[in-house]
């Protein structure tokens, strides 16, 4: 995260990293963690030790995330903020018809509508900006992908509470068929794409990373409306683990950042392609800050891969009898790794730079998007959930 | 020993171990790993398109008999337990550690060396690096460097090379690690996975001293040389167990068939449960075990349900799958192709039944009983998946209550396979029962609809079909609608009209009973297809045979209600949903010419008996995996988040001031370092202009940037 200079220089002056911390990093922490103790407090109860050991985790994880990303630290409170205003009004689902927020803006299919307008409109704002090198409307095009990350995840958050709502034995984190899990691709992928826009002060690679994301959108909009996926199933009994809330996100990091590095593999050929002191190459990043980029996209993609390859191998153990079957879902996981393994050595190895990199990354995201889709689709197995 | 001997000798020694590294240099090789990870991507491809483990017999009707047998000495229906895909892994794990341990010495010294050899020539020629001229003394420039850098937190060596003053620091040489622990992790996962590979059992088998059983067979049936003994093996089989019935071994899949390996214990299921949300969607499968086990003074009684196993003495017991364990069905035997009265049979399922009816002899074979069906609605008359762990979720569901699976088998062997339903399903606002026919397991069922009458039973269908069965029923029905038809034509001839007209009626429900309406309507066109009869006479003959065989099934069927509503002729109304039932019955009537079965059972009372299919698995070397998991994901984050970072920093007394040179490098993420030597310089310059002020009370510091 690019911090001021003045700030590494301050941090410089102290020892140890509590002692780097500002007044406003141990605000972030207290506030987060005080919210996490209402909750621990509150709903003590119906909460089991995995859950509360996952709150927990995710509470200390996101209180290091908003020291090393201070955008965190607004986004947080105005998604979390939004949630609680619209699980408030929602004693009983008919209220989604009569409330005027849940209506037109918080239930769970209003807001995941508002998030597939906003990141179809976030892109053309960035394609405008590009074209025509306005800062203010690329400006516009980090506050419409603000807004439709936002959205999304409020709209994920509220149907969690609206689960619980159709029966408490139906209740259950929205991350369990593939409806559920696009929105939370196009939200993680927003967020990554947030933090490197941030990090490397460029707003000229967000028409090639919101185009995915669209894309996304669109599958997503196709699949509520033609196959009716957007109905809340009651969980299937396989589907009943603590698992499934650290699996499938720490997998969607995954995807999220195999797709990222695969637009800006698109974004790399296209500057290859221009002239050194053409149009393009005074619109876009260098080659080398792209590729630098890149590496660090696929790093962050395959670690969390690699970690949620394990957390499913892990979770298989106790629901397949074992921690590796050849399943097609694992076999075609372990594929993806194998990919992104290989991509690397030659990185690290080789010092394979450029375009041959460049399109691997692409290629890349045709055997990602194969795993995540194309198992389902074309192979059978106990993981192929949500059929086309 | 000569001198030349010895020379000899040697030679011999080096070329020796020239082979020797030159196969290390090959193992170690990038090249080969890189290879071997494609190869085996690309193995692994090929067992997710092609469908593992299923019946021989179904690949070979797939792929015709020479690919088949192609297919077979490849491997490709095992491909993850062909002996070269496990090959290739054990090649990739010796690859790995070769390549890891050339590597550690190198990795060893970049993690302790300082490199404080450095000229200030390669210094300056890193992009990151800063010199200044200031007015302090050396001993004062090298403490100032000293805090900054401990305070930046890196770890220093400080030396002397001739006047200059050389500090070496580094951070994060963790990174290094990284390397060794996800590489090391690879060879750790490798060796866990070969461990439970049971790769006994395959050199076994290889050997022919383990006998793979492909037939259906139950574990007291099991030869001894298809048992392996209990002992410390891997292993992952599933066991199927009837309520009331426990087992002391499991089933391996070998191949295309299995053998069988026994356990230390007994288990014992008490009792299997299927829950379900109020939507029809099954909401939990739960085994009540229990394990009867020597070194147990009681015996250990445990609930076990999909996502949550039992761990009992190094064995791993999992809620799989369920079918039925030996339901006591009563069955009612209707039958179809000629007059006699129902009767009332008795089996279990997995039994088999001789009868004879009408002279026809057919085998019984129960296969199955369901107590649920739960289908999506939106689905086709096709059963759903009813694997528990499956974790697709759709459509909406209804259950449409208990439906048993039989196979009728004729005396050549040749079998049909049924399935049908307890109570009449309503579709399309009527309720039929559904009958499912199919003549082998890969097709789906196609079903016939037989009309519930009003009571909710097949009688009157069936008394119907007894009807048209009896030639002296079909002929007077016939007759009487011939009759009805010919009123005009009085006078000589007519009955013997009467006669002819009925006597086509009859041959057309012999037809149809045969080969359903489409065989009638077949015989229709030939035998009016002659050159003397005009287009529109063969019309109306056409028209013709189609009502007299209407009207003769429709006498039938009036006949039919009658006699069952106890009423007069005259007195009978054919109500809306009687004439409903008509249609429907001769659909189901046409649709029986494809059943060529005596007889049709109706289910009409069972005692439901379950069994749990268990998963039992021995993983000895999970824990090596799971520390290899630990170790992959530990290195793969302390690698790419933990940059090894050097500085270096010169101080270089001269005669009126002293020359301070700072430089770094950092083998990951060059921009953020860039940032942090910049700070680190910054502060190192404000610490030598605080200290020349105190020296000489002035600015001394000139700095020059890279």
């Amino acid at each position: 995260m690019a911090t001021t200079h003045e700030a590494m220089l301050d941090r410089l002056q102290r020892r140890h990293w509590w002692q780097r911390l500002s007044a406003s990093d141990l605000c972030w922490a207290v506030v987060v963690a005080a919210a996490a103790m209402v909750a621990l407090v509150r709903y003590r109860a119906p909460m089991n030790g995995y859950d509360t050991a996952i709150l927990v985790a995710t509470s200390l994880a996101l209180i290091a995330l908003g020291w090393h990303w201070r955008a965190i630290r607004v986004f947080t409170p105005v998604v979390g903020g939004a949630s609680l205003f619209a699980v408030m009004r929602y004693p009983d689902l008919a209220a989604a018809q009569t409330d005027f927020f849940l209506e037109y803006l918080l239930a769970s299919q209003s807001a995941i509508m508002w998030m597939s307008a906003l990141f179809p409109a976030a892109t053309l704002a960035y394609g405008v900006g590009l074209v025509t090198r306005h800062e203010f409307s690329a400006r516009v095009g980090t506050a419409l992908t603000w807004t439709a990350v936002g959205a999304g995840l409020v709209g994920l958050l509220v149907r969690w509470w609206e689960s619980y709502l159709h029966g408490p034995d139906i209740g259950h984190i929205p991350v369990s068929n593939l409806y559920e899990v696009f929105i939370l691709f196009a939200v993680i992928t927003g967020l990554i794409y947030l933090y490197y826009e941030a990090a490397y002060r460029t707003r000229a690679l967000g028409v090639f990373v919101l185009t995915v994301i669209s894309a996304a959108v669109g599958f997503l909009l196709w699949y509520h409306f033609q196959r009716g996926a957007d109905t809340i199933e009651p969980l299937v009994p396989a589907l009943q683990s603590y698992w499934m809330k650290i699996h499938v996100p720490a997998n969607f990091i995954g995807y999220g950042a195999f797709a990222m590095a695969a637009m800006l593999g698109v974004a790399y050929l296209v500057r290859h392609r221009a002239s050194d002191d053409g149009p393009v190459a005074a619109r876009l990043p260098s080659l080398a800050q792209l590729d630098e980029l890149m590496y660090k996209v696929i790093a962050l993609g395959f670690a969390f891969f690699t970690v949620a390859t394990i957390l499913g191998s892990l979770w298989a153990a106790e629901a397949w009898g074992g921690y590796w079957s050849w399943d097609p879902k694992e076999t075609w996981a372990l594929i993806v790794w194998l990919n992104y393994a290989g991509w690397l050595h030659l990185r690290f190895t080789k010092g394979l730079r450029g375009r041959a990199m460049a399109w691997w990354a692409i290629i890349g995201l045709g055997v990602t998007t194969f795993a995540f889709l194309g198992v389902n689709i074309f192979l059978s197995g106990l993981h192929s959930y949500g059929e086309l | 020993m000569s001198a030349d001997e010895a020379e000899r000798d040697g030679r011999r020694k080096r070329r020796r171990r020239s082979m020797l590294r030159i196969i290390l240099e090959f193992l170690g090789s990038m090249r080969l790993a890189i290879t071997l990870l494609v190869v085996l991507a690309v193995a692994s491809v090929i067992g997710t398109v092609l469908q593992q483990n299923e019946p021989y017999a179904d690949y070979r009707i797939e792929f015709g008999g020479f690919w088949f047998e192609v297919f077979r000495v490849l491997g490709l229906y095992n491909v993850y337990s062909a002996s070269w895909f496990l090959a290739i892994l054990v090649f990739l794990v010796v690859s790995t550690l070769v390549c890891v341990s050339r590597h550690i010495p190198s990795v060893w010294r970049e993690m302790t060396r300082y490199r404080d050899h450095l000229r200030i020539s390669s210094l300056t020629a890193l992009r990151n690096h800063r010199r200044w001229q200031v007015d302090v003394s050396a001993s004062a420039a090298s403490s100032a460097i000293s805090n900054v850098l401990t305070r930046a937190g890196y770890r220093q060596r400080t030396g002397d090379r001739g006047e200059t003053r050389v500090t070496a620091a580094m951070k994060g040489r963790a990174n290094r690690l990284g390397y060794v622990m996800t590489h090391l992790a690879i060879v750790i996962i490798g060796v866990g996975a070969l461990i439970d590979a049971n790769l006994g059992v395959k050199w076994r088998t290889h050997l022919g001293d383990l006998e793979v059983v492909t037939a259906n067979r139950s574990m007291s049936q099991m030869p001894p040389d298809s048992r392996l003994p209990s002992g410390t093996s891997s292993f992952r089989g599933t066991v199927y167990i009837a309520e009331g019935q426990s087992a002391g071994g499991v089933f391996l899949p070998v191949r295309d068939g299995h053998v069988l390996q026994d356990l230390p214990f007994e288990i014992a299921l008490q009792d299997f449960r299927i829950s379900h949300y109020d939507s029809g969607q099954p909401k939990s499968f739960e085994s009540d075990l229990v394990i009867r086990d020597e070194a147990l003074d009681d015996p250990l009684k445990r609930t076990i349900s999909v996502n949550d196993p039992l761990h009992y003495r190094g064995y791993a017991i999992y809620q799989a799958d369920f079918n039925d364990g030996g339901s006591r069905l009563d069955m009612r035997l209707w039958p179809l192709s000629g007059p006699s009265d129902a009767t009332i049979i008795e089996g279990r399922v997995g039994e088999q039944i001789e009868v004879t009816v009408n002279g026809t002899q057919r085998t019984i074979e129960l296969i199955d009983f369901s107590l649920f069906n739960v289908r999506p609605e939106r689905g086709g008359d096709g059963a759903p998946s009813n694997d528990p762990r499956d974790v697709d979720q759709r459509g909406e569901f209804r259950n449409v209550g208990p439906s048993f699976k039989y196979k009728l088998r004729q005396p050549s062997g040749e079998a049909r396979e049924f399935h049908n339903y307890l109570t009449p399903l309503r579709l399309d606002g009527a309720s039929y029962y559904l009958s499912g026919v199919r003549t082998s397991p890969g097709e789906p069922f196609r079903y016939l609809r037989i009309p519930a009458d009003r009571e909710g039973s097949p009688a009157l269908f069936m008394a119907l079909l007894d009807r048209l069965n009896q030639s002296a029923q079909v002929r007077n029905a016939a007759q009487e609608t011939a009759r009805q038809l010919l009123k005009q034509y009085q006078g000589e001839g007519a009955e013997t009209l009467v006669k002819r007209v009925a006597g086509t009626a009859e041959g057309m429900i012999k037809r149809l009973r045969r080969g359903g309406f489409s065989a009638v309507e077949q015989h229709l066109a030939s035998q009016f297809d002659s050159d003397a009869i005009d287009d529109q006479r063969r019309e109306t003959l056409v028209r013709f045979s189609r009502t007299v065989l209407q009207r003769t099934l429709m006498q039938l069927y009036r006949d039919s209600l009658i006699s069952e509503r106890d009423v007069a002729s005259a007195a009978l109304k054919l109500a809306q949903r009687d004439r409903r039932f008509f249609a429907d019955a001769l659909e189901a009537i046409s649709g029986l010419a494809a059943y060529e079965e005596p007889f049709w059972l109706q289910l009409k009372t069972f005692e439901h008996i379950q069994a749990s299919g268990l998963q039992i698995t021995r993983s000895p070397g999970k824990d090596i995996v799971y520390a290899g998991f630990g170790l992959l994901s530990g290195g793969v984050f302390v690698m790419f988040y933990v940059p090894h970072r050097r500085m270096w920093a010169l101080v270089i007394p001269g005669s009126d001031s002293t020359e301070v040179v700072l430089a770094g490098v950092s083998n990951r993420h060059p921009g953020a370092f860039g940032g942090e030597f910049s700070a680190v310089a910054e502060a190192l310059e404000r610490e030598l202009r605080a200290a020349a002020n105190e020296t000489n009370g002035g600015p001394g510091v000139d700095g020059n940037d890279a």
